[in-house]
């Protein structure tokens, strides 16, 4: 072997084992070898460099046009994209690039920021009610399925014009409460294998404290589901997030999002192509970016996802059975 | 496991029923959970008075009172006794009224049809054209087909429902323009006021729901075909599949034999929170299209704080998902003979 | 049940199944890794031949390649002629009328290998149907026959079940029924029982053997159980990094075996039938095949190796029908090839009952609730997991604790490490009873008894550094990390690891290391009871090896005491002192390892001793066995008197007012001799193992 798993010599009866040729002793580590499925991958990559992009846009857009969102220029009504104005005008002035900027780094933040929430609260309260079950589950369970049965949107509709005075943050809060449940459920799933686990039965039998368990051991483990469904989620949390501005119960004027100039330009889709289409072409853009990457990411960080070949091939021969 | 199968069917009559009568006192909590909190919250965030005020020209006070107060949704009543009002009718099956005196009951059954003619041809649609692009894709893993199955299943899953309504009708508007007349008709369920022969109107009514049918179809077979691949690409490298080409079955005919139905066991699953995410996506459809379905009524009801009709369609919705999620239960047995037994 | 005793006649009848050549390589993210490298073998009508090897020699994809149901990332080269046809290459249209007539297969795993979703009968229906042109009422006719051959009982209900209400042993029965549905000219079977229980392993290896003799079907055993193969085979290849680099006679290869490696082999096998021989580990790793320097594959852990080796791959010959892959076939006795560990059991003088107590259990009982429905579970009766169940272990003692899958043992082990007061019965650990113990005392208590779990890969967390995970008992149990991180070298070199590897991860070391890891964690709190499940039941026999060696050094080294649970009982002859069987939740026989051994009191820990495997074509061979009917019952029926009757040899030959005796009273631990017990109304009836015994 030269590779570094290389054994020591370490006495006669020193005697390391071999696994599966193909795959025994792969010390690159776990961080490198999902690096480079990764980078194998190419829809993910693709993803990752436009979901880069986009955000660079985002970020750098007040810096690329002289133009503010709010800005009107009376001089220009519905104007074709031009050198002075780069993706037109609206119907009363406003310069659609500095808006579509502007409402897709609204669009970003809310989806990136509903993600976060929405992933935090899944894995704790999935962790919990998997690895501790009995009553916590229980309750924690009922909540869930509470939720689930809500009908989300329904909700959001019904209490975001209460709250329009605290502005976008709220949306995110609600958009974040109502969309962690299905997370959480695979969560406690997991935290429940997780649990029958050996490494975990070990932690328990050395008197390591439960909540430490918790966080030292089932999440770590759930950890490359977290990451990929996080990704999707701020795809879904952009995907609700202008649903519900586009009908107006999400981000309201005088603010703009993605949703909301996708309304505003809808009905002049024909006639005034850019109003729509530039909004409309970022937002699938933004999407289909984040789930390629979210794809690309499950492939690489989830060992299951059999795209090592030969990989069906190593069944981890079980010669004792338990009791 | 060794039990004889006859003992087994005699003791899981009893127990089955039990079972299902227990899973149904845990959906009966639910609901009325769900229902308790949609009602408070409706009351509270919606203003029906803001709504009777707000008219023109401006009703006397005391008339906006009497009226609020008959539709059992007046704001200075403790919204617990609102509640308790509204429930009490409820059970017996009265629904309460809408904002405009109509009977929510009524309206009720009226959207239902509407939208379950729109559902249907979609979801039926929908999903079996999914379920089919997702085996061929997992059968041709990583060829081009599956790739460009792939990359249309992800462009679709990444167009929010309502920008692929506005998109379809976007095309159809070109589609007419340069034929200069219309083609497709896509507002409403059918032309008002069209005469003709049955043919005719069932004709009419085939093209208003095109458009719609297709928003939902291309929704839901892009979820199913992601789903069914993933299922099938499970299936494929399984032992029990290496075993049915060992005695003689072609690739083709062991998966079709023994992969795909093992295959849409999990699927089952899915189909439960695909209803559910069906509902509030054909709400953007039938706003859209102006079809008068459940959807548009929520929307429309709480443009106008109608809070009798919000809460009766929240309660639809919570049905749904517990309907839907027992249906899958159900579904999973038939389907898997390990979830029968044990 | 007798196999030739003689090597099967070579007769110049051309092979129903010629391997020539083949070569397999499958695709990795570093170029192709190849599997097979360049195997002949060649398969005679009637003749059953043993493909031996460890888990990675490529011995599996062997009898995969030949059925071309390699996975599309394998590159096949060579040729594979069955029934005068050429496979390799042929489309899918003619591999599918070949596989299943011409040859068919028996798979490793039976839990996976039938369609959940169709009925048994069906599956075999079926398979009869691709090939004959029969009706669907005679398939299923065919079906229920072939069920009963294989020893179903009541094949025609059988067959509407579905495959999840099969045991494993029956679902293995119907993939061979399967397998025969058309009377191939071949039958490959990899590692057909190596799932199974060894009682259920005695009964398929039966009925395999039963299957082959009604076809006249050439058998191609693939396995890594010596044992096995040497029960079952006229020929035995040997293979080493993917090819066979020794072929032979089975009485020839395990008598005078010529390659090194096979030597080794045959030196790292514990044998049930003796103790007395010192296990002698293989050095080293195999090599990793995609990086294979040239020469003998073997070369860089034989002790015989010289210059000469490292320069071209030796061939495969040989006179007659013995060949080996070797320029250096060893002369001297295998015995002394490999170097021996010194080690010298320092066993105590002191008699037994002077010794302090570690651990004892009386009457250990418990229950499972068996629930069913999702949300509003409901009780709908009880498994009797454990039921009765004695341990007794000394200072310096190792206790074997043997069973089958559901006999209870991973269940006495929980409870035993629970240390809180079990359901029923009583658990001293140290002389404290664990039913007395505060909260605060158990947790002190658990630094005194760890536990070294079977899969040392699901046993260390994948996500954290292995020094992390040695140093974790020790943070429990209070100790700073200052202090932690001092002990981990410390630790790690114990148990022949480098100290430097603590910043690894679990998944960079291989099975053996890993299970070392899992040793070093269970000492790091200085634990006086190593609770052992089946340490060494996922490894490799040449590791195997190793790890037993190094849990006799730390035994003597630390003065442990070890509870080793194992299905093996080869292993447990070899490192227990005493030895505890249990059957159904109960303790049937304790009793030191060589008397239990010599002379089992308990008919089922006689049964039990004769289905183990012994290396030895000559012994194996004319070894009495007894086959035990059926599988365990259900422990959610716990009916009144002995569990085992139902499956007990001495119970059949019982008299009506004897029977009703063993239905009516439970069986209490009844002593024989010092130290010696046995649960069994008529203990006295059994009669002793006769090993060189002709068969009945």
């Amino acid at each position: 072997m030269t590779t570094t798993a290389t054994p020591p010599a370490a006495g006669p009866e020193h005697t390391p084992e071999p696994d599966d040729a193909p795959e025994r002793a792969a010390p690159p580590g776990r961080a490198r070898v999902a690096l480079r499925r990764f980078a194998g991958n190419a829809n993910a990559v693709v993803g990752a460099t436009v979901l880069l992009l986009l955000f660079l846009l985002a970020a750098a857009g007040p810096y690329l046009t002289p133009w503010n969102h709010t800005d009107i220029d009376y001089t220009a009504l519905r104007e074709a994209p031009s050198a002075d104005h780069w993706w037109g005008t609206t119907r009363i002035g406003q310069d659609v690039f500095a808006q579509v900027l502007h409402g897709l780094r609204k669009s970003l933040l809310i989806g990136l920021l509903v993600a976060l929430f929405a992933t935090v609260l899944a894995s704790v309260v999935g962790a919990c009610a998997g690895y501790f079950g009995g009553w916590t589950d229980r309750v924690l369970t009922f909540f869930i399925d509470l939720l689930l049965v809500f009908p989300t949107f329904l909700i959001i509709a019904i209490v975001s014009p209460r709250l329009r005075d605290t502005g976008w943050l709220a949306l995110v809060g609600l958009l974040a409460v109502f969309g962690w449940m299905i997370t959480a459920r695979v969560v406690r799933s997991m935290a429940r294998s997780l649990k029958e686990r050996d490494f975990v039965r070990a932690a328990e039998l050395m008197g390591v404290h439960p909540l430490r368990i918790v966080f030292r051991h089932i999440l770590p483990n759930v950890s490359s589901f977290l990451i990929v469904d996080a990704t999707i989620a701020v795809g879904a949390g952009v995907m609700s997030e202008t649903s519900l501005s586009y009908f107006g119960f999400g981000v309201r004027p005088p603010d703009v999002s993605l949703g909301t100039l996708i309304a505003d330009g809808s009905d002049a889709a024909l006639t005034y192509p850019w109003m729509f289409f530039f909004a409309a072409g970022l937002l699938v853009l933004f999407v289909l970016a984040v789930n390629f990457l979210g794809d690309g990411l499950r492939d690489a960080l989830d060992p299951t996802s059999g795209r090592a070949p030969g990989r069906k091939r190593r069944r981890a021969r079980r010669k004792g059975k338990r009791a | 496991m060794k039990k004889p199968l006859r003992f087994i069917q005699r003791i899981a009559s009893l127990p089955v029923l039990a079972y299902l009568t227990k899973r149904l006192g845990y959906y009966v909590v639910l609901l009325a959970v769900a229902v308790f909190v949609s009602y408070v919250l409706s009351s509270l965030a919606l203003s029906p008075r803001g709504y009777f005020e707000g008219r023109q020209p401006p009703p006397p006070a005391d008339s906006v009172e009497a009226q609020l107060t008959a539709l059992g949704i007046n704001d200075h009543t403790p919204v617990l006794d609102r509640f308790g009002a509204w429930f009490s009718h409820a059970v017996r099956g009265d629904l309460g009224r809408t904002i405009d005196s109509g009977s929510v009951g009524e309206e009720f059954g009226r959207r239902i049809g509407v939208s379950l003619r729109l559902l249907l041809a979609g979801t039926v649609l929908g999903t079996a054209a999914g379920i089919l692009a997702g085996a061929w894709g997992a059968l041709r893993q990583y060829r081009f087909s599956d790739r460009a199955v792939t990359f249309f299943a992800f462009l679709l899953l990444s167009t929010p429902t309502f920008l692929l309504a506005v998109l379809l009708k976007v095309g159809a508007m070109k589609v007419n323009q340069s034929a200069g007349t219309e083609i497709i008709s896509f507002t409403g369920e059918k032309t008002p006021g069209l005469t003709g022969s049955a043919g005719t109107l069932l004709g009419d009514r085939a093209v208003h729901l095109l458009l719609p049918t297709l928003s939902i179809a291309l929704g839901t077979a892009a979820a199913y075909s992601r789903y069914q691949r993933g299922t099938m690409l499970d299936v494929l490298g399984s032992d029990f599949l290496r075993t049915a080409r060992a005695k003689g079955l072609t690739h083709r005919r062991a998966v079709l034999t023994h992969g795909l139905r093992t295959a849409l066991v999990p699927m089952s699953t899915f189909f439960a929170y695909g209803f559910l995410a069906l509902f509030t996506g054909a709400a953007f459809t039938e706003k859209i299209f102006g079809w008068h379905g459940m959807g548009s009524w929520f929307i429309d009801s709480i443009g106008k704080s109608d809070v009798n009709s919000v809460v009766a369609v929240n309660v639809f919705a919570a049905v749904m998902v517990l309907l839907s999620g027992f249906l899958a239960d159900v579904l999973h047995a038939a389907l898997d003979p390990r979830v029968r037994t044990s | 049940m007798s196999a030739p005793v003689t090597d099967a006649p070579r007769t110049t009848a051309p092979p129903v199944l010629d391997i020539r050549d083949l070569r397999v390589d499958f695709d990795g993210p570093d170029g192709p890794v190849p599997a097979v490298r360049g195997v002949d073998l060649a398969l005679r009508r009637g003749e059953v031949l043993g493909l031996v090897g460890e888990s990675g020699s490529g011995k599996s994809t062997v009898a995969l390649a030949a059925m071309g149901l390699l996975p599309r990332t394998a590159r096949v080269q060579g040729s594979v002629r069955a029934a005068g046809e050429e496979l390799l290459g042929a489309d899918e249209r003619a591999l599918a009328r070949i596989r299943g007539r011409g040859i068919a297969m028996v798979f490793q795993d039976p839990l996976s290998a039938l369609t959940p979703v169709h009925r048994v009968g069906d599956q075999i229906a079926e398979a009869v149907r691709v090939h004959q042109d029969v009706s669907r009422a005679h398939a299923r006719r065919r079906a229920v026959e072939l069920l009963d051959l294989v020893g179903i009982p009541e094949p025609g209900r059988r067959a509407d079940a579905y495959p999840h209400e099969f045991s494993g042993g029956m679902r293995q029965r119907a993939v061979i029924a399967m397998a025969i549905a058309n009377a191939p000219d071949v039958l490959l079977a990899d590692e057909p029982t190596t799932a199974l229980d060894v009682t259920v392993q005695a009964q398929v290896l039966d009925v395999l053997r039963t299957a082959q003799r009604e076809t006249g079907a050439a058998l191609l055993l693939v396995s890594h159980d010596l044992g096995v193969i040497a029960g079952m085979a006229d020929r035995v290849a040997v293979m080493y990094a993917g090819r066979v680099v020794e072929s032979a006679p089975a009485t020839e290869l395990f008598a005078a075996p010529r390659m090194p490696y096979t030597v080794g082999l045959l030196g790292a096998v514990p044998r049930p039938d003796t103790a007395d021989r010192p296990l002698t580990p293989i050095p080293g790793a195999p090599p990793e095949l995609r990086l294979l320097p040239p020469g003998c594959a073997f070369a860089p852990r034989c002790p015989l190796a010289d210059d000469g080796c490292a320069v071209a791959e030796p061939a495969l010959t040989g006179t007659g029908d013995h060949l080996a892959a070797c320029l250096r076939p060893p002369a001297a006795d295998p015995a002394t090839l490999f170097p021996v560990p010194d080690h010298t059991p320092a066993r105590e003088a002191v008699p037994r009952e002077e010794l302090p107590s570690v651990l004892r259990v009386r009457g250990l009982a418990r229950t499972f609730p068996v629930r069913k429905g999702g949300v509003f579970r409901r009780r709908v009766g009880s498994v009797y997991a454990v039921d009765g169940v004695d341990l007794d272990i000394r200072r310096g003692e190792t206790l074997g604790l043997v069973g089958e899958s559901g006999s209870g043992k991973s269940t006495t082990l929980m409870e035993i490490l629970r240390l809180a007061a079990p359901e029923a019965g009583t658990v001293d650990l140290l002389g404290r009873s664990t039913s007395e113990l505060t909260k605060r005392q158990a947790h002190a208590l658990r630094g005194s008894v760890q536990i070294v779990f079977q899969d040392p890969m699901a046993s260390l967390d994948p996500r954290m550094p292995i020094g992390d995970i040695v140093a974790e008992p020790l943070r429990a149990q209070g100790a700073s990390r200052a202090a932690a991180a001092r002990r981990t070298p410390e630790l790690l070199r114990l148990v022949g690891l480098e100290a430097a590897h603590a910043g690894r991860f679990p998944h960079e070391f291989s099975g053996g290391q890993r299970q070392r890891v899992g040793i070093a964690r269970a000492l790091a709190v200085r634990p006086e009871l190593l609770v052992l499940d089946e340490p060494v039941s996922a490894l490799d026999v040449s590791v195997q090896a190793g790890v037993l060696n190094l849990l006799r050094r730390l035994k003597d080294e630390l003065g442990l005491a070890y509870l080793f649970v194992s299905h093996d009982l080869a292993v447990v002859r070899h490192i227990a002192d005493r030895v505890s069987v249990m059957y159904l939740g109960r303790t049937v026989e304790t009793g030191p390892v060589e008397e239990v051994f010599a002379r089992p009191r308990h008919p089922y820990t006689r049964a039990l001793l004769s289905a183990v495997p012994v290396p030895d074509p000559a012994r194996e061979r004319n070894r009495e066995r007894i086959l035990l009917a059926g599988d365990p019952p259900s422990p959610v029926l716990r009916e009144p008197g002995c569990r085992f009757r139902g499956r007990c040899p001495v119970y059949a030959g019982l008299a009506a007012a004897e029977r009703a005796r063993c239905a009516e009273e439970r069986p209490e631990q009844r002593a024989f001799g010092p130290d010696r017990t046995a649960a069994c109304h008529f203990a006295e009836r059994v009669s002793a193992p006769t090993p060189t015994a002709a068969t009945p």
